[in-house]
């Protein structure tokens, strides 16, 4: 066999998801009472959006009489071709995102509205830091909300689905509790003996080494036998469907991971960002076929599963001179599974009027973030209050778990 | 001698790319004076430019862009009447013949190009295809049978030239301290090749004229050339920002994007909390409206080099970070980075980052205040700054507790293994996999630069598969034991010895030297 072929073929699947930007990674034990007399089993998904998603351009405040001013030539709108999907009266969902208006009316999807973390600067990388880590501020970097909350729940058996790590985890879910990831991989693997060897040789000179080589041989073992192979090509879109397709077939198994997070790339939309039709456009048709991936790969899981996609900030209400937006603050979070308490719109909106914008320019934020993040894991996991405000988003006693996200 | 040693590992790997293998006597030489052995390649002048016969210049590289891309569209343009014309007249009279074999043979190339090129994707992220090998295109995998093989195109052969010619010069390099800063710096000023064919074209000539030209020179002087560069022009949006009041801006209805000007404060500069505010990175955005690139029709000056469009420049003096630019034109911007350049937060951020990235994660604070009063004082002399990291006790007490990048990882191996590349696509694949695609980080941010970060479980697993590789297609040629002369001698840890003395085979072997502490810390 010709070593330098395969090893192409395995860089053009790898390729197709690193440079898709998409990547995924899940707790790797089950939750101790995945498996309760009562036969809930809860799921629980987060998609993060990297470089921040214009959440005006996503669900657009048709009704507010400012925002087809400010939004400009790519604003929405709830008539003409590629209309807006009237969600209510006044807000309308991106034409691109048929699936998850579909589910928003079955009740099993919702839209969060002027929601921001604590962050308040520009920032896209401590933007995500916060976002991630669930600091109050950024600068903190060992490890993310998520993983903290595994931590907090009862450990049980180890996950023994086909997975392995990426090659780095993103921050949301890194931290002390162990955790995987899928990346397939085709690549001659090393000899188990070579292995080995050369765990006893880290275990005596580089213990940091130890304990990442451990890890990734034995997502190795469990990997064996995947018979999931990405197709190269398709663009950002056809990665983010993948990987989800990916994620959602290991997380329907019995002894597959219940907890996991992904992370898509991609939405920092400076210039011609599109409007109904465009690049943005693209970007959600492609969230929006994840979201569709989970609910068919996850069968009769998904009624026990909450989806929460985020993103670090919002962007300008108005759009700049080069037909997008720059970075702003209040954005959209969205809520999709079954468990959801869906088909409603969740916001205090504070209007777009100059004077109610925050800094004049950016929507201003009416919902703390993790408020919902919390209210959701309170109702998936049982976690506490005292936990969630303490060690999950630390400092965050006064923001406090909103309720009924969950049926 | 133990000590000498161990001052070698510390001068080759941590601020080089590693001995080189043959008889080079990188190791000998680096023990008997550690110091001088890297100090003596940052004294040499002009030894960070890279002159290769064949690699062009970034107006020349987006000519042939230009004319790709128009080409392309042509052929569209021809095959789309063709279709109309076959569907709506019927061809009459005998010329029509020719006409069309002449429309159709031009119908297919335009599809067989279609597929292929970067600017044509939806995603900005698949022109990433352009580094792959012919036989891996854009198929499936479970395709029922391989297509023939197509042809490389322009933007994709320039990459792999460019590509080729940084990867000799890394395994090639005494001792590789000024590539070391080539990478570094060209991860700082950062731009991703995924953004389109122009910036694909571009990144190794970006390199080349606006790094490392400066790589050995003044901070001010890169600073200037980067925000200048039209790869970087291209890449933070700024050939579409228009000044809201300027000619264009009103006539066309467009105005300003932010993009690089906030990455030149954020990321560039003063880094974050940095001093500045939002009102300077918009009053910066206004500074350098008008700093874009010529296009094809060459309406501002050559096609593909760098121009000043007064007719986008925002009129009007600005305030940026407490001081009034009252310049008209490009001066505006110039003067505004010559003072970026010196701020305190610039010398502080750079000092800082330097310092991380080739002593510790947590750099040692006197270390960087060296650096920092080193920049300052020296008006931002960045080979004063390499000199002054080399001669600080610092560098050289800090254990080495560093992991070895990809690049530098891939790098390292070839220069041991005396492989002189003739194909990047065994390097280009292996960063692919290894999560640090050349040239193509991520974000504007570049790379990560923590130890954490390529020590993840399956970066590691994957190194060793990729080690395990190597040896097994290499190890014949070598015995290891030599190697391991050649990459720590008696700096070697008595466990790593016995571990490559005790393997079962000169494959297996190597792929331990190759994995050991050793050879990926730094």
């Amino acid at each position: 066999m010709d070593c330098s072929e395969s090893l192409t073929m395995q860089a053009t699947s790898r390729r197709a998801l690193l440079l898709g930007g998409a990547s995924f990674a899940a707790w790797a034990y089950l939750p101790k009472f995945a498996r309760a007399a009562d036969g809930r089993d809860p799921r629980f998904v987060t998609i993060i959006l990297r470089g921040a998603l214009d959440g005006l351009a996503t669900v657009a405040p048709i009704g507010d009489p400012d925002y087809a001013g400010l939004h400009g030539a790519i604003a929405l709108r709830s008539d003409g071709p590629n209309a807006a999907v009237m969600l209510d009266q006044f807000f309308g969902l991106h034409p691109a995102m048929p699936e998850f208006t579909r589910m928003y009316r079955a009740k099993q999807a919702a839209v969060v509205h002027a929601v921001a973390t604590s962050y308040r600067d520009r920032s896209h990388f401590d933007g995500q830091d916060v976002l991630e880590s669930g600091f109050p501020g950024p600068g903190r970097v060992q490890s993310g909300w998520l993983n903290r909350a595994l931590e907090a729940l009862p450990k049980g058996e180890r996950v023994t689905s086909a997975l392995a790590v990426g090659p780095t985890t993103p921050l949301v879910l890194r931290g002390a509790a162990p955790t995987v990831g899928w990346a397939p991989t085709a690549l001659p693997q090393a000899a188990d003996d070579t292995a080995m060897r050369l765990l006893d040789l880290y275990q005596h000179r580089d213990p940091t080494l130890a304990s990442a080589l451990t890890q990734g041989l034995q997502l190795e073992k469990q990997a064996q036998g995947d018979e999931m192979k990405p197709k190269p090509g398709g663009g950002g879109a056809a990665a983010m469907r993948l990987v989800a397709r990916g994620a959602a077939k290991l997380m329907a198994a019995d002894d597959g991971p219940r907890i996991g997070a992904l992370a898509f790339d991609g939405w920092d939309t400076h210039a011609n960002e599109g409007g109904p039709v465009g690049r943005l456009a693209q970007l959600l048709g492609g969230l929006d076929g994840a979201l569709a991936e989970f609910q068919s790969g996850l069968g009769a899981r998904w009624r026990d599963t909450v989806i929460v996609v985020a993103t670090e900030f919002g962007r300008t209400a108005r759009i700049n001179g080069t037909e997008g937006t720059d970075h702003g603050t209040g954005t959209i979070a969205l809520l999709a599974g079954g468990a959801v308490n869906g088909g409603r719109m969740i916001t205090d909106w504070p209007g777009l009027k100059p004077a109610n914008l925050y800094q004049a320019r950016d929507l201003a934020p009416t919902t703390d973030l993790r408020a919902v993040i919390k209210g959701v894991l309170h109702d998936q996991f049982g976690l506490g209050e005292r936990v969630l405000a303490d060690t999950v988003f630390p400092d965050s006693a006064p923001v406090k778990p909103m309720k009924g996200l969950v049926v | 001698m133990a000590r000498d040693s161990q001052a070698a590992l510390t001068a080759l790997n941590r601020f080089g790319f590693g001995a080189r293998g043959g008889a080079s006597g990188d190791f000998i030489n680096a023990a008997s004076d550690p110091r001088g052995f890297v100090l003596a390649e940052l004294a040499r002048p002009n030894g960070a430019l890279l002159e290769v016969p064949g690699l062009l210049s970034t107006p020349e590289l987006g000519k042939q862009v230009f004319d790709y891309q128009f080409e392309i569209k042509q052929a569209r343009d021809a095959a789309k009447a063709a279709q109309q014309g076959a569907s709506e007249t019927p061809p009459q009279g005998s010329d029509a013949k020719p006409q069309q074999r002449r429309n159709l043979s031009l119908s297919t190339a335009a599809k067989e190009i279609a597929g292929k090129d970067p600017a044509m994707q939806p995603q900005p992220a698949d022109s990433a295809n352009a580094v792959m090998t012919p036989s891996a295109t854009m198929q499936p995998q479970a395709g029922p049978a391989k297509p023939p093989a197509q042809p490389l195109n322009i933007i994709q052969k320039t990459f792999r030239a460019e590509a080729l010619a940084r990867l000799q010069r890394g395994v090639v390099a005494d001792c590789g301290i000024v590539e070391r800063l080539v990478v570094f710096w060209s991860n700082h000023f950062c731009i991703s090749a995924n953004k389109g064919a122009l910036a694909r074209m571009w990144a190794g000539s970006f390199e080349r004229e606006a790094i490392r030209p400066h790589v050995l020179g003044r901070f001010g002087d890169m600073l200037k050339t980067v925000e200048q560069h039209p790869a970087m022009l291209f890449f933070l949006d700024n050939q579409q920002s228009l000044g809201p009041e300027s000619r264009a801006g009103i006539n066309r209805h467009r105005g300003l994007n932010e993009n690089l000007a906030r990455e030149i404060m954020e990321l560039h500069t003063l880094g974050v909390g940095g001093g500045y505010t939002q009102d300077d990175v918009t009053s910066l955005a206004r500074v350098i409206t008008g700093w874009t690139f010529a296009g094809r029709q060459g309406r501002l000056g050559t096609p593909g080099s760098f121009a000043f469009n007064a007719n986008a420049h925002q009129p009007g003096p600005q305030l940026v970070l407490g001081k009034t630019y009252a310049q008209a034109g490009i001066a505006q911007g110039e003067a505004v980075l010559s003072d970026i350049a010196r701020h305190p937060s610039t010398a502080k951020f750079i000092a800082t980052k330097f310092a991380r990235h080739f002593v510790a994660d947590d750099p040692p604070p006197a270390l960087v205040a060296k650096l920092q009063d080193t920049f300052t004082k020296t008006d931002g002399d960045l080979r004063a700054l390499a000199t002054t990291l080399v001669q600080s006790n610092e560098a050289w007490q800090a254990p080495l507790t560093k992991m070895r990048s990809p690049y530098e990882f891939l790098v390292a191996s070839g220069r041991l293994l005396a492989r002189n590349p003739e194909d990047p696509g065994r390097y280009l694949n292996g960063l692919n996999l290894l999560g640090q695609p050349l040239w193509s980080p991520a974000g504007p941010n570049g790379f990560p630069d923590t130890a954490a970060a390529w020590a993840a479980p399956e970066g590691i697993k994957l190194r060793l598969d990729i080690a395990a590789q190597v040896a097994s297609q290499l190890a014949d040629k070598f015995d290891p034991r030599d190697l391991l002369e050649l990459v720590a001698a008696d700096a070697a840890s008595p466990e790593t010895r016995r571990t490559i003395e005790r393997a079962e085979s000169r494959q297996q072997a190597l792929a331990l030297l190759l994995m050991s502490p050793e050879f990926q810390r730094r």
